[in-house]
């Protein structure tokens, strides 16, 4: 019997090049808040293609939407906040060039909790006296009990891979989520066949560092394949407590949307050859580490 | 009526008008979307409704609700934890403990609203907007209401709305033994006035109208044939509440709310 492989460090490349076209893949966070940004820039590095795509989208979604890495997406929302459409992925939409399953926000986490669990469904109320069920092609389940009530069968979201953006990991990704709201996170973690982590800080031993922030542990290392330090790695989404949104980027990027909208004459800009130039552009880690948190 | 009071905007008694909405003897999470529905959801906690919980618009309880916009010195205190991890958990599924109130692109007669895309096909949307969000279930497990700054027969729509994001009271939309007991339609509140839902199947009536505005007006901005159960001009909003809004709302966002900012009480013509 051979010991698991507990030392899960990769880089970037390495963890893209374990993803396959086709794959559904989760991406973590929510809107424009703790996105794996560095990790879906070196998707779109990468010659990946024909994702499903399952987000409580972004600027992920509307990057990847933007440079056709996506045959399908399942959402509830894409949205950058203060700029309420995300102008990529409206433009994928309104010009037709993708599937998609559009859900409640509370059914996406439903159904992800479902594939964590290994079922085929999960009832739910939520769906009933909308457009859903129809347009999503939702099954119904009678309960078997005296009540017989009607519900919404909220199929599992099985993700072949997923990839997340956290605080702290170490090398056998032990990881800690830090700041106000973790969103569902952990659920894309179970969901996930593999897991790949981007960090903001790598450390050896999590326990010699920080014992004092274990209940930010909120998945487990046996869900977790692989691990990469990615210091600005949500950039330009919000990484709290580290860094807040970086809103002049966004606004840069939706005008950049604006006719003719051509990605490829600004993927450079918004992705770039490598992590380290992309940053730079941006005025490099420290101005990251600099941008304050946003207040609602 | 004093001088304070004819120079409420009415976006104030908008926010009174919201604020009336979210009355209640409950306890119970208040959410108001845009600053308007949660100014008036800070007024009902601060005024007739303390048993309403609101968060800082992120993931923390606050018993004072936070003010809009830079806080300055203020530092909101933290009393409870309600972050979207556990939103459907605590706020949502568990029926009955929230009341939302939300700006929808489109509302129909039946109370069925659209955030999501309009015209074209689900494949191929002519406007692609925001996505359902959460207004499925919403609309299935807690009460709902809506503020709708500029009253139009685009937001009130002929026939249906164009993708139901939020179930209402159309019966052709209900299936057999589904259970619709959650479905908690309350106010709608315009620049123009109050309507419920009170009239025979649900159907919407207006209730009260603002200061100088008639029932024809209303209508011949709606596109569906509108109940008029009017009994009141809609109330303005005294000095406390004026003092309460000003509070909740430091730096006036509120003046940007409704085109040109009018005054509650409109000019003579």
């Amino acid at each position: 019997m051979t010991a698991p492989m507990l030392d899960k460090r990769m880089s970037a490349g390495e963890i893209v090049s374990q993803l396959r076209d086709g794959m559904t893949l989760g991406i973590g966070g929510w809107g424009p808040r703790r996105k794996p940004m560095a990790l879906v820039r070196e998707i779109l590095r990468s010659d990946l293609k024909d994702l499903t795509v399952v987000s409580y989208g972004g600027a992920d979604v509307g990057m990847l939407c933007a440079a056709s890495k996506v045959k399908k997406l399942a959402f509830a929302f894409v949205s950058l906040d203060a700029i309420p459409l995300e102008p990529w992925f409206r433009k994928a939409r309104e010009a037709g060039e993708i599937e998609v399953f559009e859900m409640d926000e509370g059914m996406f986490q439903w159904g992800l909790k479902a594939a964590a669990f290994g079922l085929p469904f999960l009832p739910t109320r939520v769906g009933l006296g909308t457009d859903l069920a129809e347009l999503g092609g939702l099954k119904t389940v009678q309960s078997p009990y005296d009540d017989g009530e009607v519900l919404i069968a909220m199929p599992a979201l099985k993700l072949d891979a997923a990839i997340i953006h956290v605080s702290r990991s170490d090398w056998r990704g032990n990881v800690q989520l830090l700041g106000p709201d973790t969103y569902y996170d952990e659920w894309f973690a179970k969901a996930a066949a593999r897991t790949y982590v981007s960090c903001e800080e790598l450390v050896d031993k999590i326990e010699d560092h920080y014992p004092q922030d274990v209940k930010a542990n909120t998945f487990e290392r046996c869900f977790v394949s692989g691990v990469v330090e990615m210091t600005g790695g949500a950039h330009p989404s919000s990484m709290p407590p580290a860094y807040g949104w970086d809103m002049k980027a966004f606004k840069e990027y939706a005008a950049a949307a604006k006719d003719p909208g051509d990605w490829s004459a600004v993927a450079d800009r918004f992705v770039g050859t490598d992590e380290a130039v992309y940053l730079e552009g941006f005025g490099g880690k420290e101005a990251v580490a600099a941008l304050p948190l946003p207040i609602f | 009526m004093s001088d304070v009071t004819n120079q409420a905007t009415l976006a104030e008694l908008c926010i009174l008008a919201c604020s009336e909405a979210f009355r209640t003897s409950a306890e119970q999470v208040a959410t108001g979307i845009g600053p308007v529905p949660r100014i008036g959801a800070g007024l009902a906690r601060l005024t007739h409704s303390p048993g309403l919980m609101m968060t800082d618009g992120e993931a923390f309880l606050v018993e004072e609700p936070v003010p809009l916009g830079p806080r300055g010195d203020h530092q909101p205190r933290f009393a409870g934890y309600l972050p979207f991890s556990r939103f459907f958990d605590s706020a949502v599924w568990t029926g009955g403990r929230r009341h939302a109130m939300v700006t929808p692109t489109q509302i129909d007669r039946f109370g069925q609203t659209n955030l999501s895309q309009l015209g074209g096909t689900h494949r191929q949307p002519k406007t692609q907007m925001l996505g359902v969000r959460g207004f499925p279930g919403n609309s299935i497990y807690h009460a709902n209401s809506m503020f709708i700054p500029a009253h139009s027969k685009r937001v009130f729509v002929e026939g249906e709305v164009d993708m139901v994001s939020s179930a209402g009271y159309n019966p052709a939309k209900r299936i057999a033994g589904g259970n619709y007991s959650g479905i908690d339609l309350r106010a709608i509140v315009t620049n123009l006035c109050v309507m419920d839902f009170g009239g025979p199947d649900n159907a919407i009536r207006v209730v009260s109208l603002h200061p100088g505005v008639t029932i024809d007006e209303v209508q011949e901005a709606t596109g569906f044939a509108l109940l008029d159960a009017v009994e009141r001009e809609t109330p303005l909003p005294g000095k406390d509440a004026l003092d309460v809004i000003a509070r909740l709302d430091p730096h006036n966002i509120r003046a940007s709310v409704i085109r040109d900012n009018p005054p509650a009480v409109r000019a003579a013509p």
